[in-house]
């Protein structure tokens, strides 16, 4: 078994109604649901705010606001994942909810000496 | 699914209202831009560790620090609630004074005012009802529009207007106001108006119009339990959406084609809701009061808990019809008079009362009115006069369920 980290991107997502943003939720956890019954969800992570953060640019400490305005998906959450291979790390990806607003989810094999 | 339908939806109602009144009503996008993020970051979270069993508490705090560090922001930029005004300047008062706006028993009413609030005599029903569904349901102008098969541009003209008027009242709805009951009766008339937009509206979607029927079945609890609003009529509103609310799962069979009251499976109404229904009803007989909610709960109990179409005791039904004729008279209201008329003394006098409807014209463009005249004449015998109006009414069905269900009585004209 390896390792992977699921890197959650997403363009950012204005104006969705309450009910929107509930059957979203719904939708997330059913697709978590679904590695940790497959005993692929070593962990589940965490989702992370899309302000208030900073990219600090240099060792002079030049700081710019983040995230990060000229990429359209941002780094919304991440996981980590136990699969045998990369092939099947990025069959487990299927299904994955915001595919359908335009995400990207970045398979990232965490390396081992 | 919870019986009120998605719990965001009441979350929604709650924190928006608070927060209007934390921030006055004139900062009413303030505070839906608020409650969005506050229900979009929860949503965010929740979506890895699920919903805690607290999430009403723990959307309730996490508003209340951000309407702070909103206050804190802008306290200088814009102008808040004139109750306000003088706690934000100092942090020594700031805190305090908003953990006492976000109390429980405030935030109950808070809700009910903005529902007041929403039925301003300023406004009319058309731009009340999107409003209540918008402020109060968290429907978008496209969950709007989609119910309403209505363009989400007029749907958003309406808003609109609706929300310039609720900005420019100074602050929301007085509870204890003197105008208090004659506004109580523009909000039960909205709530009914909601209600009937999921009962007989134009949207196809089966989904949908449960959805309108719940959050008006919502809202009317409210005014049940809170004791000023909990009059007669308010029962009796509340009384007939419970009971056409259990008929609601009868009214598509399972291909999701309409069918009439006549050919409604039966075991699909809904028995909790009718015992409900019949209950409020018993409650709303107190006092002299005979508001057209009475009348209409009683048709619908009547309906409810016969045990089919030819037990069901027209006469009085038809006798029903005639007091709503005398209190509420419309022109739909004399078409279902119309058609129990036949059901109690034959085809002929119904049609006749069908054609002898004054003001029938407003009726024009409903597909229900000619499917009448259709259905009548067919059981005289009339199958060319009633292939004709049928047609009429194909003509004007406004999805496809309706149509479907015309198409199979033009069908039975063969």
């Amino acid at each position: 078994m390896s390792e992977f980290i699921f890197l959650y991107r997403r363009p950012p997502t204005p104006n969705l109604s309450p009910k929107q943003l509930e059957e979203r939720m719904h939708r997330w956890r059913a697709w978590f649901d679904k590695l940790e019954k497959g005993g692929h969800l070593l962990k589940l992570g965490q989702p992370l705010a899309d302000a208030g953060g900073c990219v600090v640019r240099d060792a002079k400490g030049t700081v710019t606001d983040g995230p990060y305005a000229e990429t359209k998906d941002i780094v919304i959450g991440y996981s980590i994942i136990a699969a045998k291979d990369l092939a099947e790390a990025v069959r487990l990806t299927e299904g994955w909810p915001a595919f359908d607003e335009g995400g990207v989810l970045e398979v990232r094999p965490v390396l081992k000496m | 699914m919870e019986p009120d339908g998605p719990f965001s939806r009441r979350e929604s109602a709650r924190l928006v209202s608070v927060l209007t009144r934390v921030f006055g009503v004139e900062n009413l996008s303030l505070a839906e831009d608020v409650a969005q993020e506050t229900l979009a970051s929860a949503f965010e979270a929740w979506s890895y560790g699920g919903v805690p069993a607290h999430y009403s508490a723990l959307l309730t705090a996490s508003a209340k620090n951000r309407a702070i560090d909103v206050l804190r922001r802008e306290r200088t930029a814009r102008k808040f609630a004139p109750e306000l005004t003088r706690f934000i300047e100092s942090e020594w008062t700031l805190r305090p004074v908003v953990d006492d706006m976000f109390q429980p028993g405030a935030l109950e009413d808070d809700e009910l005012r903005m529902m007041f609030s929403c039925c301003h005599p300023r406004l009319h029903e058309e731009a009340q009802v999107p409003l209540i569904l918008n402020i109060l349901c968290g429907f978008h102008v496209d969950e709007i529009a989609a119910a309403f098969l209505a363009s989400a541009a007029a749907i958003h003209k309406r808003l609109a207007r609706g929300k310039k008027v609720l900005a420019g009242s100074i602050r929301l709805f007085d509870l204890k106001a003197h105008d208090f009951v004659e506004r109580l009766s523009a909000v039960q008339r909205a709530l009914y108006l909601l209600f009937n937009e999921g009962y007989h509206g134009a949207s196809a979607e089966a989904v949908v119009r449960g959805d309108l029927c719940r959050q008006a079945m919502r809202l009317g609890g409210m005014l049940v339990a809170h004791g000023p609003s909990s009059i007669p009529s308010t029962k009796a509103l509340a009384s007939l959406m419970c009971l056409n609310a259990a008929r609601l799962p009868a009214r598509t069979d399972t291909a999701g084609d309409l069918k009439g009251l006549f050919d409604q499976d039966r075991s699909r109404w809904g028995p909790q809701l009718i015992a409900e229904g019949v209950e409020l009803l018993a409650d709303s007989a107190a006092g002299d009061e005979l508001s057209a909610y009475h009348v209409e709960a009683r048709i619908a109990a009547l309906h409810a808990t016969a045990p089919d179409a030819r037990e069901t005791p027209w006469g009085e039904i038809v006798d029903l019809y005639d007091v709503l004729m005398r209190i509420a008279p419309s022109p739909v209201v004399a078409l279902n008079r119309a058609v129990a008329l036949a059901q109690h003394q034959g085809a002929a006098p119904g049609l006749a009362a069908l054609r002898s409807i004054r003001d029938k014209e407003r009726l024009a463009g409903y597909p229900f009115y000619p499917a009448a005249l259709g259905e009548l004449e067919l059981r005289l015998g009339h199958a060319v006069a009633a292939l004709r109006h049928f047609e009429e009414a194909h003509r004007l069905a406004r999805n496809a369920a309706e149509r479907r269900f015309i198409e199979q009585r033009i069908a039975a004209c063969d």
